[in-house]
């Protein structure tokens, strides 16, 4: 049986990709092996775990349970996307850093995207909504308690952002 | 595992989308695929036919309507607007009560909730909501539009009474009457789970009613009018069987059966009285 293919067209990280795909594609797949964009990664399959998740038109979703032929009206930011403009580490990124959020780091693209979208939510998460915020995700390494710091130290890193928002240098916005 | 190939379809208009699944029977609508897609990757479900109806525009609306004025939620509305929704917070809070406890806020941005009705996952909360108000599902087929009552939609295990060459269009949850209440509870392992077993109730003046999930094959309905309340556990069990499976046995469902019970009948007297207070 030949199988029909369909071209898709993906917004990702702000650039557009054209590829040719089965309807069954899953976008997790078409991410990682259409594309090349390998940062998310894809544990459970079957939306339990989050490593999968990335941010569509902004809001985090699982890219398993969605198929690529249905991704094509979207803007996709995968983990790749977080980083400044300027390459250098974002405050959800630097904070897991600083915080040790990750130990193997499988799970750390979905908890990243996640978390962006949830601090852009709620900028100031009470420690229960921090805990809240990434009860969606799997992590069998850390024991959540450097993930939910990190998510503490990157509101704060926002915020001081803020505080100090003098006139962008060049390289900024 | 990955989903075996279909044929995929992703039509701009209800009556495509119609005319796309009145060919074959072995044809799926997708629409928030939270629940379909992990069933396709299992290869639990292997349809020939993907009709993706994201691309209707019209289907995500959320509206008060209707002569008791309650809330309308259309095929495109995810669980994560309805929950937001100020209107559905004011019309019936049934729904976002239980709407809190469906899956995580990732799988509410996407999965919708007329899918979930229509999944008719006895596990699912939001069926056993509509089945506690007694509302409804509006549906488009072949032969034109019906409108499912809630007691005639949800007929087994994951088995709604829609044809195969039906759309949902919405689902219709009548508007809390005054000084009403409501309430819902569940015990999950870890919450966003699935309930091991969980309650809704109503509760109008002399009628007490509640809803239950995980408890039987399909959402059930008990009436508990007139039971006094340290006998309403026991009560609602004369009418429940509730079964073994690996997550509990049926005699650990019968207690949260009893203990939900009188939790969310007391706590939908207290929303009952605070609706009073409120109007006063
Ligand atoms: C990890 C995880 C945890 C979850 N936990 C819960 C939970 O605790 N409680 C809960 O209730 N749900 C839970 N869900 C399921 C979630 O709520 C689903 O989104 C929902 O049940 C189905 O909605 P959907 O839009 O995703 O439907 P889909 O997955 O697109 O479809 C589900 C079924 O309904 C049919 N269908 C959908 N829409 C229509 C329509 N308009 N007309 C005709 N047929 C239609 C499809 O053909 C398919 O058979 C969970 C899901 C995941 C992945
Ligand atoms: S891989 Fe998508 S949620 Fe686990
Ligand atoms: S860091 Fe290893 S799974 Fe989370």
């Amino acid at each position: 049986m030949t199988e029909e293919l369909h071209d898709v067209r993906l917004s990702v990280n702000g650039t557009t990709y054209d590829t040719r795909v089965p309807a069954r594609r899953l976008l997790s797949d078409a991410l990682r092996h259409d594309l090349g964009l390998t940062g998310t990664h894809v544990g459970c399959e079957h939306g339990v775990c989050g490593a999968c998740t990335i941010l569509v038109d902004g809001e985090p979703m699982r890219s398993c349970l969605m198929f690529a032929v249905s991704a094509v009206d979207h803007e996709l930011t995968t983990v790749e996307g977080l980083t400044n403009e300027d390459g250098s580490l974002s405050p959800v990124q630097q904070a897991f850093s600083e915080c040790h959020g990750l130990q193997c780091g499988f799970c750390t693209p979905g908890f990243l995207t996640t978390i962006t979208a949830g601090l852009r939510d709620n900028p100031t998460p009470t420690h229960e909504e921090a805990r809240d915020m990434i009860a969606g995700n799997l992590c069998r390494c850390t024991g959540y308690q450097n993930i939910v710091k990190a998510v503490e130290r990157a509101a704060e890193l926002v915020e001081l952002a803020e505080l100090v928002e003098t006139p962008a240098p060049e390289a900024g916005r | 595992m990955k989903p075996a190939p279909f044929e995929y379809r992703r039509p701009g208009t209800i009556a495509e989308a119609v005319t796309a699944l009145a060919g074959g029977t072995d044809s799926k609508v997708l629409a928030g695929g939270q629940s379909l897609v992990p069933l396709l990757s299992m290869r639990l479900a292997a349809p020939a036919l993907l009709v993706d109806i994201n691309a209707i525009p019209g289907l995500d609306t959320i509206e008060v309507e209707g002569e008791d004025g309650g809330v309308r939620v259309g095929a495109l509305a995810r669980h994560a607007a309805v929950l937001a929704s100020p209107d559905v917070h004011r019309v019936q809070p049934l729904v976002p009560m239980a709407l809190a406890h469906v899956a995580h806020a990732t799988i509410r941005n996407r999965g919708t909730t007329v899918g979930s009705l229509v999944h008719a996952d006895a596990a699912a909360e939001m069926p056993a909501v509509l089945a506690l108000l007694g509302g409804s599902v509006e549906v488009e087929g072949p032969a034109g539009g019906r409108t499912i009552p809630a007691d005639e939609l949800f007929v087994g295990p994951l088995e709604s009474s829609l044809a195969h060459d039906e759309i949902a269009l919405s689902a219709y949850f009548p508007a809390l009457a005054p000084g009403a209440g409501v309430a819902f509870d569940e015990i999950a392992r870890r919450h966003g789970d699935y309930a091991l077993v969980g309650a809704a109730a109503l509760v109008d003046g002399d009628e007490v009613r509640v809803g239950y999930l995980s408890v039987a094959d399909v959402p059930t309905v008990v009436d508990l009018s007139g039971v006094a309340e340290e006998e309403l556990g026991d009560a609602a069990l004369t009418h429940l069987e509730p079964g073994d499976d690996i997550h509990a046995t049926a005699e650990y469902r019968a207690q949260l059966v009893r203990v939900l019970t009188t939790r969310v009948v007391r706590s939908a007297r207290e929303h009952a009285q605070q609706s009073r207070e409120g109007r006063r």
